[in-house]
């Protein structure tokens, strides 16, 4: 049984008050709020463990490098990878896309290739993919989302061509809370020869990510968002493809030999992990996912599903509101506008009332004016989520109806 | 209306509601921004809405004309623009708009990290003071 209010224990923050009012907070795909175990391992590790990593000549530091590598097996366990070595550590999924734009991009891509994208690509992965066009020469496609916001695999097989050689592609929309088709988006890429990163920063939150059944050959998401820590993310790769892939940033930690003439460089991770990392954001991670296996993440969407449905059916009873993202299977991301009321206006209201939504674009901007609007308020699910706090907010939304 | 007649009128409401309600309706009170103002040069970037402020000279004293697209935001710019208009570059460097807006029980909107557009406008404003 999937107790929630049990469940919203684990996570100190929900026993504060906002305003004087309960704390419904509706911004976890912005980041997620924290369960205790993890702050807990975190103070723990600088309480009692702490040293550098793989410097170990001594016990701390051995310590703390088997529990960061142990971390690595954790990511490994919650992706399904084949092997810990194709788990990279990152700041972000951000900064995982960089990396494969900034290594990969600049080995493999050359002015006649293609990188296919959708309309529906947060900032992160439509930005380096850009800039990088820009510098090399490539086409940068862009297949379209319907206006239901479903993906539209007709337009994705018109723009796939033998020219393709990367599709990189959100598993979930952040705006729209769109499932993207991922195997059969990765089944006809690789048919045409393409490599296929999967932005999985809001699907690994919400669903069990399968790399080896996917068979993507990147994939990227952020610890902050899967109840972990900040300036922690994960990039999967494919072994032999990072093992072909030049490092990203150059220093410590990454290297074989080093002579003043000449360097030769680690194999992955390693290759890719220069410098110091964020050794107790990655512990700190891999709690965070332990919890969400040990909650059982079938159970997660079971019940995340329910809400959902939930909530499309009390949004769909306010009059004026309109739903922005409304395709089958969604998952619970909400984008919406009230007909009369700026998003803005919205936000401070909802404020007042302790309920927590971003207002904007949502770094999507594109997406966002594709859709009809220029600024959008937007509440999203976490496992901790209840069905008062639909009703909070509807009741909220409703109160904000009367001001103008 | 005097900053003085607003916060004493702000003074009267109890509840964060009927503050708002009257912010609402000192945006709807502010004049209209011509449409052919409400362009990228205008535009106060930095903000979850749309805001534009518009500045004008005439002898030392400068005025401004603003607007937003979001209701609440607009009653904020009121207020901003009550503070500011008609004052000389050196009177809008000495306002302590902070304390103004403390007073009036809305210093909340003020910080920067509330992307209202509220904290920008007040630094494209003490900008313009000193390059007009
Ligand atoms: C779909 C998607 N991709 C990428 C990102 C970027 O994540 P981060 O800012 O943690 O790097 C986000 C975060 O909002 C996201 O929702």
């Amino acid at each position: 049984m999937y107790d929630v209010n049990k469940i919203r224990e684990d996570f100190p923050i929900f026993a504060l008050s906002i305003n004087g009012k309960p704390n419904t907070f509706l911004d976890s795909a912005a980041s997620a709020q924290k369960p205790k175990i993890v702050i807990d391992k975190m103070n723990d590790m600088y309480l009692h463990e702490y040293a550098n990593v793989h410097r170990g000549s001594y016990l701390l530091s051995e310590e703390i490098t088997s529990a960061f590598e142990q971390a690595r097996a954790t990511v490994q366990k919650f992706v399904n990878a084949s092997s810990s070595s194709e788990i990279v550590f990152t700041r972000s999924a951000t900064e995982s896309i960089n990396l494969v734009a900034a290594s990969w991009g600049h080995k493999f891509l050359k002015a006649s290739d293609e990188v296919l994208i959708s309309e529906a690509e947060h900032h992160a992965n439509l930005v380096p993919w850009q800039v990088l066009r820009d510098e090399i020469g490539f086409k940068l496609n862009i297949c379209r989302v319907n206006d239901d916001g479903s993906f539209d695999m007709e337009d994705f097989r018109k723009k796939l061509s033998s020219k393709t050689k990367l599709v990189a592609i959100t598993g979930m929309s952040n705006v729209l809370g769109t499932i993207f088709p991922l195997k059969e988006i990765i089944n006809l890429a690789h048919a045409k020869g393409a490599k296929v990163l999967v932005d999985a920063c809001q699907l690994a939150v919400h669903q069990k990510i399968d790399v080896k059944d996917l068979d993507c050959d990147f994939l990227a998401f952020s610890g902050h968002k899967t109840y972990g820590p900040t300036g922690i993310g994960v990039l999967y790769g494919k072994y032999e493809l990072l093992d072909s892939m030049p490092p990203y940033q150059c220093g410590g930690d990454m290297v074989d030999t080093v002579t003043y003439e000449h360097t030769t460089f680690d194999i992955p991770p390693a290759r890719f992990e220069a410098g110091t990392p964020a050794i107790v954001e990655a512990i700190g991670l891999a709690e965070a996912l332990k919890y969400l296996m040990s909650l059982g993440q079938d159970n997660i969407t079971t019940h995340e599903n329910e809400l959902t449905a939930y909530a499309i059916k009390q949004f769909s009873q306010i009059k004026g509101l309109h739903q922005i993202g409304t395709a089958q299977g969604k998952g619970g991301v909400f984008s919406f506008v009230v007909d009369g009321i700026h998003p803005q206006d919205l936000a401070f209201i909802l404020d007042k009332e302790g309920v927590a939504v971003r207002v904007g674009h949502h770094c999507a901007a594109p997406l966002v004016k594709r859709m009809g609007y220029s600024s959008v308020a937007r509440a999203s699910l976490g496992l901790y989520n209840t069905k008062e706090d639909i009703d909070i907010l509807v009741k909220a939304i409703n109160k904000a109806k009367t001001f103008f | 209306m005097t900053i003085d007649e607003l916060i004493e009128n702000f003074s009267f409401l109890d509840t964060w509601e009927d503050k708002y309600r009257y912010l609402i309706e000192l945006g709807e009170k502010m004049p209209p921004l011509p449409e052919s103002y409400k362009t990228a040069p205008w535009q106060v970037k930095g903000c979850q809405s749309q805001v534009w402020l518009v500045p004008s000279k005439e002898e030392d004293r400068l005025h401004f004309l603003g607007d937003s697209d979001a209701a609440i935001v607009k009653g904020l710019i009121s207020i901003v623009l009550l503070i500011y208009d008609n004052k000389s570059p050196s009177e809008i460097k000495a306002v302590a708009v902070d304390d103004i807006f403390a007073k009036i029980g809305l210093k909340e909107h003020l910080s920067p990290s509330r992307r209202n557009g509220l904290e920008a406008m007040v630094a494209k404003i003490r900008q313009y003071a000193d390059i007009l």
